[in-house]
């Protein structure tokens, strides 16, 4: 059983506001949900099954072609929420005090 | 003579080199009739303007270069909101990214348009691709061409809509639990969900990255074989796209075996529909395929294994949206508050909903029970389909358990979920999909289209492209 303390919790982590309404809305789906998927908790599997390695593996490459400087620069800041020049303007985390 | 808007890639391909008409006249039709419908069926968020200079660039390719222009070449295509065409809004169905300009071009996007393909417009869908409906669109629901009380499917459901009421040639969706084929199966058209990691994927907006895979939406099998195959290849800009040949080779004969998971098909699935795929089936095996009965145990928890992984994978990606460097930005008091306020504000219910759920089954102490044991359920489902593939070549069941339903009849999330339960073992396993047109049901009097599924081995996509092309010759005969 979910509850509406654990869901708030959830929600603090995930960087979300859930409303008092929503929230016990979001609770009793969230039952729902839980028990359709504990169905897994339940389930027998053989010894070693999901220990195997995928057909794919992370592929890496080496750095180089670097694309034209500043080819982005103004698209990118463009989206900022707030800029000065090309910097994104954040709200300052570390006070002098 | 049939409307231009209403030809396939295939027939339309050939009229433009016959000269029968113009780029710009297939351009203008696809266009008029996607103005003169999208009020009704919502199925664009943003109907593009002309691009006169990639119409007359399309027009010389296939006046210099005739039938080896590409087949693509000045083709009119609808592109799910999820794709990136650089300088065009891009919203994922979200406010969260209402006013988004992509930066780049996704890969897809670049090979069409160096194959001379046009964009017509962006396509609604669920938000960040989840839904079943296109209900969870934050730009209002689209409807379905065949009846307008019921949902197109989703969460492709506006490219889905677009292909089946002509307002394109072709359509452009992504598939994370069979958002490409479960709209087309409601929207009477074809669908196609490649191999995982057939098609690149950067540009695509990350719901599920273990899942996603774009894919054509059309209105034949030949004409999904020509998108998917302008889209095809490795990408260095995304490592997962995988070489021909990673996978063992499978020859495609020309008489299939169809493997069929009897045990799957019991009370879940509706009797008319169920009498469609039967028929469909028989057929089938009269024109000289061979019916298999196969089992897959594990695919009765295939939907719980998926909606374990598939949360904690979007609220993972979804991390990313905070609205600092982009996307729906809310001033708050601290940085903390930014973000939160920004999150709250921009993402829907859905969205929120599935961000906790994969927060909760990642958390410590649940991570065992849930995520790691998905995964384990996910390994035995491949390893049993694979054993399957050793007496069929394809797995066939029906796309849906049921044709399309009526708005806000799945109002509570777990039935919305159950929408998915034949589509998502093909994204938890990786292996190709299709869906086609099987027939048609009737509900309240109305006829609505229901598809029939097949799934092939990685990279058997031709057994796949194969049988498509005996269903719809069979529909014919």
């Amino acid at each position: 059983m979910a509850t509406t303390e654990e869901v708030k919790k959830l929600a603090s982590l995930a960087r979300i506001r859930v409303a008092d309404l929503e929230l016990k809305k979001f609770t009793g789906e969230f039952d729902a949900i839980l028990a359709y998927v504990g169905q897994l908790e339940k389930l027998d599997l053989p010894k070693g099954s999901g220990a195997q390695k995928p057909a794919l593996r992370n592929v890496m490459r080496a750095d180089g072609e670097p694309h034209a400087r500043r080819a982005y620069t103004e698209k990118i800041a463009e989206q900022f929420s707030a800029r000065e020049g090309d910097a994104l303007v954040v709200k300052q985390i570390i006070s002098h005090d | 003579m049939t409307k231009l808007n209403e030809l396939t890639i295939a027939e339309a391909a050939k009229g433009l080199r016959a000269k029968e008409f113009s780029v710009r006249e297939l351009w203008d039709a696809c266009v008029a009739a996607a103005q003169a419908k999208n009020k009704e069926l919502n199925v664009y968020l943003e109907i593009f303007d002309a691009d006169e200079v990639a119409i007359a660039a399309a027009q010389k390719h296939i006046d210099d270069e005739g039938e080896k222009a590409p087949l693509l070449c000045g083709i009119p295509l609808a592109i799910k909101d999820n794709l990136l065409i650089e300088g065009k809004v891009v919203s994922a169905g979200s406010k969260m990214l209402e006013n988004y300009r992509a930066t780049y071009d996704s890969t897809v996007i670049k090979k069409l348009k160096a194959a001379g393909a046009l964009f017509i417009g962006r396509t609604n869908m669920d938000e960040f691709a989840m839904g079943s409906s296109t209900e969870h669109s934050a730009f209002g629901k689209t409807l379905n061409p065949h009846d307008t009380n019921r949902v197109p499917g989703g969460s492709s459901g506006g490219s889905a809509a677009a292909v089946a009421a002509h307002l394109c040639i072709a359509a452009l969706g992504s598939d994370t639990g069979g958002s490409i084929r479960q709209p087309a199966a409601h929207c009477g058209i074809t669908g196609f969900k490649p191999t995982y990691g057939a098609v690149s994927r950067s540009g695509l907006i990350a719901m599920g990255s273990s899942l996603d895979q774009v894919g054509p939406l059309t209105k034949t099998v030949e004409d999904a074989k020509i998108l998917y195959d302008a889209i095809v290849g490795v990408d260095p800009l995304d490592s997962t796209t995988i070489t021909n040949g990673l996978y063992p080779a499978y020859p495609t004969e020309k008489k299939l075996r169809i493997g069929v998971p009897r045990h799957l098909l019991g009370d879940g699935v509706d009797a008319d529909l169920l009498a469609a795929f039967d028929a469909m089936l028989e057929k089938l095996k009269a024109a000289g395929h061979t019916l298999v009965d196969i089992e897959l145990p594990m695919s009765s928890h295939a939907l719980a294994a998926y909606y374990v992984i598939m949360p904690a994978e979007v609220s993972t990606n979804l991390a990313r949206l905070d609205g600092i460097r982009y996307g729906h930005f809310k001033k708050g008091d601290t940085l903390l508050d930014d973000y939160i306020l920004s999150r709250t504000e921009g993402f829907g219910e859905e969205t929120r909903r599935r961000i906790l759920l994969g927060t909760f089954v990642l958390s410590s102490g649940y991570i065992d029970a849930y995520y790691k044991k998905a995964d384990a359920a996910r390994t035995v489902l491949r390893d049993e389909y694979t054993a399957a593939f050793a007496r069929a070549d394809v797995v066939a069941f029906p796309t849906t358990p049921s044709p399309a339903f009526k708005f806000g009849e799945k109002s509570d999330p777990l039935s919305m979920y159950l929408e998915d339960i034949f589509t998502v073992t093909a994204n938890l396993t990786g292996m190709p999909a299709l869906s086609i047109p099987m027939g048609l049901v009737e509900r309240e009097g109305g006829k609505l289209p229901v598809g029939i599924h097949f799934t092939a081995p990685h990279q058997a996509e031709e057994r796949l492209f194969a049988l498509g092309k005996a269903v719809e010759k069979v529909q014919q005969s």
